[in-house]
């Protein structure tokens, strides 16, 4: 089967890669430009651990074709620093201890600065809603819930 | 392991709460998991599993898949060694991975491997399966625990069972456990009311959201290399190396990050497979299970049917208890039929107590550890019978605990006298707690039960080695799958009296230390922190040596102060304190490098004890249960860092909630799993949880230098019972068969309402 070249840009920078038609777009930035930090939790759509923006929306990448991303704006747990310094909500993941084992972490990352970046001022249950597609096995949900409160009432002082 | 007695008070580093070392790569994406290596000229491969729950493999045909472009290796059994023995029970341990990773003559259950492809892309190795051609007899089958020991059950395997099943029994089942003491007939007939009654609880998967995955290579000069996500590489290393013939030492295993584990990633399903083909095409070869793979062949717990009956007087004194445990394993031995037993009535101090586990096997996946492996179905049944005594006799459900409770001294329920143990202080907290006495509305109710688990020690290394600056790097050897590398750098600050900052601490690869066992059985901040602070004191005495050379005195006039040598007294001489980095800064002149080291299997793991509390509301139309609250009180001994303890308990509770309500393994007639994703398996979802409260007790174990327990496992134990008792006092039904899934909710009401 033919490959199908596609020109996007992840995290800023501009990027080109060939695909196989069925490849999907976390199999491309996972496998095609070496961005291991969306991972492959399911395949399905359920669990979340693949989360990446594209053009701004929320998706499961491994729900996206890599073909799809032609021409659009990728964002991904490796694009949230800024230089030396972390987003608030990973040095809060890190102070609160909201990570165990880690594997979920990047996409609950990216799917809650998602939220942020839409709703500032989110009340607890609609934290909990919003990452009802992000499945964490270590943690039970208490201390990333707390971190992201937390992260969202410094980010809304700080405004 | 004779120690001194624990240092409990005046710690300095231990019981803060610094960041984790992992914390900064886990939060960027650049930390490394099991499917984040990549080699160059790497393969990518994919196996192909039976669709039948019980077939025989009658022939396979890989030329096609062989001819196929692209295509650089297909292994089948005949690829794996031929030199392991077949032997009964868990003897035949290896023969029964080694089976379970490759199916010989027959296939045991829906997914199990036949064969494996290696190609130059992860497509290509898909496809080139469905050219594989398998002849199948497909045979009768069994997949219900009952159902399986049951005469006339399918067989799956003669010669399994071994010398401890008592004769007359169906050869399914493998391994028989009896144990206890006292009379229990007699102690029937001196209670007050006694209550009898069956339970089931259905296969749980760990549900680890990182699914198996590693990378091989593998020469026919017989040296390799293996990264892989596991709890034990060690374990990987002598497995894999008898699955193919390796010499151990030969085959390096190095562990990737780990993306959960629960006890599912304490043996090897994939990596023989990844290095029989790497050896095959001689070339590297990334080997990454999909979620559908990982609930077919990995994980699951046993399915379980008990049988418990309790015998009570009217002021709540428990006169005997008895339990009948049957575990289904899947199609190999190995279910915790023994640990079902044991822990059952652990928490109780009993005069009469007789319990029996069964080891059942069926076509399922072979089972593998989850978190206290066999003790939370235990609780469940023990504990929803104990909440029905109280009911009935009218009892505090907590006090009637208390009155019966294990305590130091007493004799256990599986024969040994505990030690100190925190069980009393875990339901004194709990009866102490706002939560306790909080009003509750109509329709919602509260559960209680406790929880045991033994915790592990096991063989273990670990080495710390000083730098010239003063900073210390210690390398131990279990997979860090909770915050170990935090805890381990705190308790090697404490001993050489510098601050966390200055210490990192890395999971070595097998090439670099002594065998450690596999992290399970809550062992790693017991064992490998016991390894570490012993090997910290290594150090600390190698560097008071140096000092005394300095100084001209005796070493024994020398001790270690707060991260400085310093005369050990007015007798030993007047000499300003040196620094640890003094004596490190010109170490390669004063006697070479400073390592401190500790090789040894600790074996004063002490016991754990939990008591949970929960509120729950039923709603009686849909049959959905909400957690409105819950609190976690639990006995860690010592809490190192007390932000990753309370993070296991959480943990424990949140995985409980989902195999008391929601998980199940559902199979159909013809022997399938119907539910082979996290659609249809729905663990819990941050939207189904409310906060989890946790309470922190410290009974100090004798056998840790602090007083540490582990705390991994033992937060799992109590949840199934916790909250059958709140469904129950919610909705005025009990539920004796987990899930309690809506439907099953449902049914239960509608059976009460007609009688």
């Amino acid at each position: 089967m033919s490959k199908i070249h596609v020109s996007t840009t992840v995290n800023g920078d501009e990027v080109e890669f060939l695909c196989d038609p069925r490849e999907t777009l976390l199999d491309c930035l996972r496998d095609k430009l070496n961005l291991t930090g969306a991972k492959e939790g399911c395949g399905t759509g359920d669990c979340g651990a693949c989360s990446v923006t594209l053009d701004d929306r929320l998706v499961c990448s491994c729900l996206v074709l890599g073909a799809e991303a032609e021409g659009k704006t990728v964002s991904t747990v490796e694009g949230m620093a800024e230089g030396e310094s972390l987003h608030p909500l990973q040095q809060k993941f890190i102070e609160y201890a909201a990570l165990q084992c880690g594997i979920c972490t990047p996409g609950i990352l990216v799917a809650t600065k998602a939220l942020l970046d839409k709703n500032p001022d989110p009340t607890e249950s609609e934290v909990r809603y919003w990452l009802a597609g992000n499945l964490c096995r270590c943690t039970g949900y208490d201390k990333i819930i707390r971190a992201i409160m937390d992260t969202a009432a410094d980010l809304r002082e700080a405004s | 392991m004779a120690l001194d007695e624990p240092k409990t008070t005046d710690f300095k580093y231990v019981g803060t709460r610094p960041d984790r070392p992992d914390g900064f790569d886990k939060v960027t994406g650049r930390a490394k998991f099991g499917a984040d290596m990549s080699a160059p000229g790497m393969l990518h491969a994919a196996i192909l599993r039976s669709p039948h729950a019980h077939a025989r493999i009658l022939s396979i045909d890989t030329s096609e898949a062989e001819a196929m472009k692209g295509v650089k290796a297909v292994v089948t059994r005949a690829d794996f060694s031929k030199n392991v023995p077949f032997e009964s029970g868990l003897s035949g341990e290896f023969w029964n991975i080694l089976e379970n990773v490759m199916a010989g003559e027959k296939a045991l259950y829906d997914g199990h491997a036949v064969a494996a492809v290696a190609a130059t892309s992860a497509l290509d190795a898909r496809d080139a399966l469905k050219l594989i051609k398998v002849d199948y007899e497909v045979l009768p089958h069994v997949t219900d625990v009952d159902a399986a020991m049951a005469s006339g059950a399918p067989v799956l395997r003669k010669g399994a069972a071994d010398s401890s099943v008592p004769e007359g029994l169906h050869p399914n089942v493998v391994r028989y456990h009896e144990s206890g003491h006292g009379d229990v007939e007699a102690g029937f007939t001196a209670a007050d009311l006694v209550i009898e009654d069956s339970f089931v609880t259905e296969a749980t998967h760990q549900g680890y959201i990182e699914p198996h995955a590693c990378l091989a290579t593998l020469g026919s000069d017989g040296k390799g290399e293996l990264w892989c996500t596991t709890q034990g590489h060690w374990h990987a290393q002598k497995v894999c190396a008898a699955l193919l013939d390796l010499e151990t030492s030969q085959l390096r295993v190095t562990a990737s990050e780990i993306g959960g584990g629960f006890g599912g990633k304490t043996t090897v399903f994939i990596e023989p497979v990844a290095l029989a083909l790497a050896r095959k095409a001689n070339r590297s070869v990334k080997l990454v299970m999909n979620r559908s793979e990982v609930f077919r062949a990995t994980g699951p717990t046993s399915s379980t049917s008990m049988d418990i009956k309790i015998g009570m007087t009217k002021d709540g004194k428990i006169t005997a208890a008895k339990g009948v445990f049957c575990l289904q394993g899947g199609a190999f031995p190995g279910a915790p039929c023994d640990e079902s037993a044991m822990c059952a009535f652990a928490p109780y101090n009993l005069e009469n107590v007789l319990q029996v586990g069964y080891d059942v096997m069926s076509n399922r996946p072979k089972q593998a550890a989850y978190r206290a492996p066999g003790s939370p179905m235990a609780a469940f049944a023990v504990e929803s019978v104990i909440d029905e005594l109280c009911k009935k006799l009218n009892l505090d459900p907590i006090d009637i605990r208390l009155k019966n409770a294990a305590h130091t001294g007493s004799k256990s329920s599986f024969g040994p006298r505990f030690d100190a143990i925190g069980l009393v202080e875990t339901l004194e907290a709990a009866k102490a707690h706002p939560h306790y006495s909080a009003p509750l509305k109509p329709g919602q109710g509260r559960g209680i039960s406790c929880g045991f688990w033994f915790n592990h020690g096991g063989e273990t290394a670990v080495s710390l080695a000083l730098s010239e600056d003063g900073t210390a790097q210690i390398s131990v050897g279990t997979p860090d799958i909770g915050g170990s590398r935090a805890s381990m750098a705190l308790m090697a600050a404490e001993e050489l009296g510098i601050p966390y900052d200055h210490i990192r601490c890395t999971i070595a690869d097998t090439a670099t230390l002594g065998y450690n066992e596999i992290s399970h059985g809550s062992r790693v901040t017991y064992a490998s922190g016991l390894a570490t602070i012993k090997a910290a004191r290594d150090a600390v005495e190698k560097l008071c040596k140096r000092a005394a050379a300095k100084w001209g005195i005796p070493e024994e006039a020398v001790k270690w102060q707060d991260g400085f040598a310093v005369p050990s007294g007015p007798n030993a001489g007047d000499f300003d304190p040196i620094p640890l980095k003094d004596l490190t800064a010109d170490m390669g002149a004063t006697g070479g490098p400073i390592v401190g080291h500790f090789e040894a299997s600790p074996e004063g793991a002490g016991v754990s004890f939990a008591t949970h509390l929960v509120d729950a509301e039923v709603d009686p139309e849909t049959g959905k249960t909400e957690i409105l609250r819950y609190t976690v009180v639990q006995d860690a001994g010592k809490a190192i860092h007390p932000t990753y303890v309370e993070g296991q308990y959480q943990g424990g509770a949140a995985q409980g909630i989902g195999w008391a309500l929601n998980e199940e393994y559902i199979y159909g007639d013809d022997g399938r799993l119907q539910n082979a994703g996290f659609l249809d398996y729905r663990i819990p979802l941050a939207s189904d949880l409310p906060m989890i409260d946790t309470v922190i007790i410290e009974v100090p174990n004798p056998g840790h230098p602090y007083g540490v327990r582990g705390v991994g496992e033992t937060s799992i134990c109590p949840p199934l019972a916790a909250i059958a008792n709140a469904v129950s006092a919610a909705s005025g039904v009990r539920l004796r068969q987990l899930p309690m899934s809506p439907p099953r909710i449902v049914a239960a009401l509608k059976n009460q309402s007609n009688g």
